[in-house]
């Protein structure tokens, strides 16, 4: 039974933390690694703390919010 | 095989459709069962989404999967970023979706279920989701452009400086008749304050939990403010029953404008993280949930709507909001039909996620239908209620009277049988001392939803279901208003910035604290006015909002229809100037009556005239007389704020028609500034991982 739902469930839990962001650092992180290769960063990548204040600011910055 | 039996269940979805639409249409018994509204919703959206979306995706936008996305092309990883389609459609519905769907729907059904209903259906299929979904394509192929920068760059300066003033103007409005909304859902009663209060510091933990506690950690703070809220709408109930902490709550309305007013402002300069941010999760989650919630519920129960197809206020003499059915339905409901503040998310937010074209039709055409069904469902919550009960609750005091023997009578001798004993026992089961003149919408539809809710999932718990309601809608209501508070400072930092640079830079604090107490006394000054106003403010407000937003979609459509014309599309110019066209028709008859009916519940200036004579005769009573300049004021402001927006409406279409026509007869027009084609390299299993 658990293995029927099992991928099921992996698969919301994913998609629940994409959609709220909870797993939006891990996914800069892999972004930072991908183009470490073509790159050559000079910085290293944020810190957790750092990137989702930047995240958080960027996205309120204009209009996100609707009648 | 395969396509007939396709063919086949089309046909099918077709038939139940048009059984549906036609059942609510032509039935006239005592009652009429929810399940056809939601059977009409699903079959009219799927049929549009299928067959007319499709189309207009293939052949009059041209969609091409093959070309990288602004996201694809301009990766940062913060905000230009290819993401899941699903994702993107979640981001996009919840930016979309705010409270005007909720409450649009409840205060039309004054006129009957149905011109509401037919309104929301046609409008949406036809008009919403189409501005939504070309609005979407083409900011997308211009790197995720702003409404009023295509305005700017593709019709010309004029069209761009109307969408720019549009924006800041509608912004006021919106967040002014909102903020009455929630003050009449709080105006004594201790409950629904405090658990709206409490929802303020659970935003700060949440914020602060994001912060510093577990820094990103989304969906762990976001479960515990879920509970916390839950937990503050119990507490809400206790301190109800307690006699000294039930006085701290309990407030009139104009005390509880001021501290709106003062919340507004604060939150407009407090730091995202640690209010906005926060309560927008909240609110997301909450109202994901809570309509999810409510459309199991009225599958399960099946619930009987009471209200008459359509009632005798279709002439123009409505007590919630005067104005005869045509133009009045049309501008009522802006949001879940057409709404013209979407293009605004539209533009800018969505095209920077969007992984490929492909996926335009299903964000940009789907998610505007589920706010439409989201409204549909307002309105079976609204005329579930007995229509007396629901005319109750809505009539504002000035219209039916003070005293509860005088608005029942009112209300009964329009045919619409209520009593005394009815609406106290109502109000006891939801735990508030009266239901009377609670004008704006949201207590009514939390009485409809605690109703639907109490009988689906427990009648006992009556009073916890409305306030959880009320809570529902305030913590949303109240992230628009933070939201919209911010977004008018940064218009209008980056307007004054052009006088004098120093005012235009964000982060510096005069600047901030100068403009965001601008933004605030301009919303502020309209609530103040809705509140003292005896006839509810709404009445005023909602119209005012109506136009402004259904000008916004014209400029929407405007910007789309010319588009089409410059790049060679006039046969199928008609997608986006129908609607255009309709939004013209109606918002210029609205402003019209607004302005010039010598009704003094329909007309501005009216009004005005009225009152002044009333003033001068001394035929007011003193508590009115004292206002009274405040609102012949207001009246006229209010006029010469609607002809502004029909003037600028009409400026906006004359400059289409103006590089159409130039367009149209070979002569040079403003270039088309798409992006150029680039061939995508995005793995799209990368993307849907």
């Amino acid at each position: 039974m658990l293995r029927f739902f099992r991928p099921a469930l992996n698969r919301t839990w994913r998609f629940l933390r994409q959609v709220s962001g909870d797993d939006a650092y891990e996914r800069y992180l892999r972004l930072y690694a991908a183009n470490q290769k073509k790159h050559r960063h000079q910085a290293p990548p944020l810190s957790r703390e750092a990137f989702f204040k930047a995240w958080q600011d960027e996205k309120w910055d204009g209009i996100k919010r609707c009648c | 095989m395969n396509k007939t039996l396709q063919l086949l269940a089309w046909f099918a979805v077709a038939i139940v459709g048009a059984a549906a639409v036609g059942g609510i249409a032509l039935h006239r018994g005592e009652s009429i069962n929810a399940l056809w509204f939601i059977a009409a919703a699903v079959c009219i959206f799927a049929i549009a989404y299928r067959f007319y979306a499709a189309w207009i995706a293939a052949r009059v936008l041209v969609v091409d999967a093959s070309r990288a996305t602004p996201a694809e092309r301009l990766d940062n990883g913060r905000d230009y970023v290819p993401t899941n389609k699903w994702v993107v459609f979640g981001h996009h519905f919840a930016a979309i979706a705010g409270p005007g769907p909720l409450v649009g729907p409840t205060l039309a059904a004054q006129f009957g279920y149905l011109p509401g209903t037919l309104w929301i259906l046609v409008g949406a299929v036809l008009g919403g989701a189409v501005q939504d979904m070309v609005t979407l394509f083409l900011s997308t192929r211009r790197n995720g452009r702003s409404l009023g920068q295509m305005a700017r760059e593709e019709l010309g300066p004029i069209g761009g400086f109307a969408a720019l003033v549009g924006t800041f103007t509608i912004m006021v409005i919106l967040i002014a008749v909102l903020g009455l909304v929630v003050v009449n859902a709080m105006k004594h009663s201790p409950w629904a304050t405090s658990t709206v209060a409490a929802t303020i510091p659970i935003a700060m933990i949440v914020g602060i939990y994001m912060r510093h506690f577990r820094p990103g950690r989304v969906l762990e703070a976001s479960v515990l403010g879920v509970v916390l809220l839950l937990l503050s709408v119990f507490g809400g109930g206790y301190i109800d029953q307690h006699a000294f902490l039930r006085g701290l709550f309990d407030h009139d309305g104009l005390s509880l404008a001021w501290w709106v007013i003062a919340y507004g402002f604060a939150a407009a300069i407090l730091p995202v993280w640690l209010l906005l941010a926060p309560r927008d999760y909240l609110s997301t989650f909450m109202k994901l949930g809570t309509i999810f919630l409510l459309a199991i519920a009225i599958i399960l129960l099946q619930p009987e709507v009471k209200m008459p197809a359509l009632t005798q206020f279709i002439d123009g003499t409505g007590p919630i909001f005067g104005g005869s059915l045509f133009p009045f339905v049309f501008i009522t409901i802006a949001c879940g039909a057409v709404s013209g503040f979407h293009a605004l998310i539209a533009s800018g937010t969505t095209p920077k996620l969007i992984a490929s074209e492909a996926d335009i039709r299903m964000i940009g055409y789907g998610a505007m239908l589920l706010e439409s069904f989201v409204a549909i469902m307002a309105m079976i919550a609204a005329t579930v209620l007995d229509p007396g009960v629901f005319f109750a609750i809505n009539s504002p005091a000035g219209l039916v009277g003070k005293e509860a023997a005088d608005a029942v009578a009112t209300i009964s001798s329009w045919g619409f049988p209520v009593t005394v004993e009815q609406m106290e026992i109502l109000a006891r089961q939801m735990g508030e001392a009266t239901l009377f003149a609670r004008t704006g919408g949201a207590p009514s539809l939390a009485v409809g939803m605690a109703s639907i809710f109490g009988s689906a999932f427990g009648q006992h718990l009556l009073a916890l279901w409305y306030h959880f309601a009320i809570m529902f809608e305030a913590i949303f209501i109240l992230t628009t208003l933070d939201a919209g508070t911010r977004v008018g400072r940064f218009m209008l930092q980056d307007m004054l910035g052009n006088f004098w640079p120093k005012l235009g830079q964000t982060s510096w604090y005069p600047s901030v604290l100068l403009t965001s107490a601008i933004v605030v006394a301009g919303w502020g000054y309209f609530l103040y006015i809705g509140v003292i106003d005896p006839n509810g403010g709404v009445n005023i407000l909602w119209p005012l909002f109506g136009i402004s937003n259904q000008m916004l979609a014209a400029i929407a459509l405007s910007v789309g229809t010319g588009i089409l014309i410059k790049s060679g599309r006039l046969k199928y110019a008609w997608v986006t100037a129908l609607p255009l066209s309709w939004l013209v028709l109606v918002t210029t008859s609205a402003a019209w009556e607004k302005i010039t009916s010598d009704d003094v519940r329909i007309g501005f200036l009216a009004a005005a005239n009225d009152m002044s004579a009333k003033l001068a005769a001394g035929l007011l009573p003193p508590d009115k007389a004292a206002v009274a300049p405040q609102l012949i004021f207001n009246q006229q402001l209010d006029a010469a704020l609607t002809l502004f927006f029909v003037v600028v409406l009409w400026i906006v279409i004359l400059d289409m028609l103006r590089v159409s026509y130039r367009s149209l007869s070979g002569k040079p027009v403003r270039p088309m500034i798409e992006a150029p084609y680039v061939q995508t390299q995005l793995d799209s299993a990368w993307v849907r991982d």
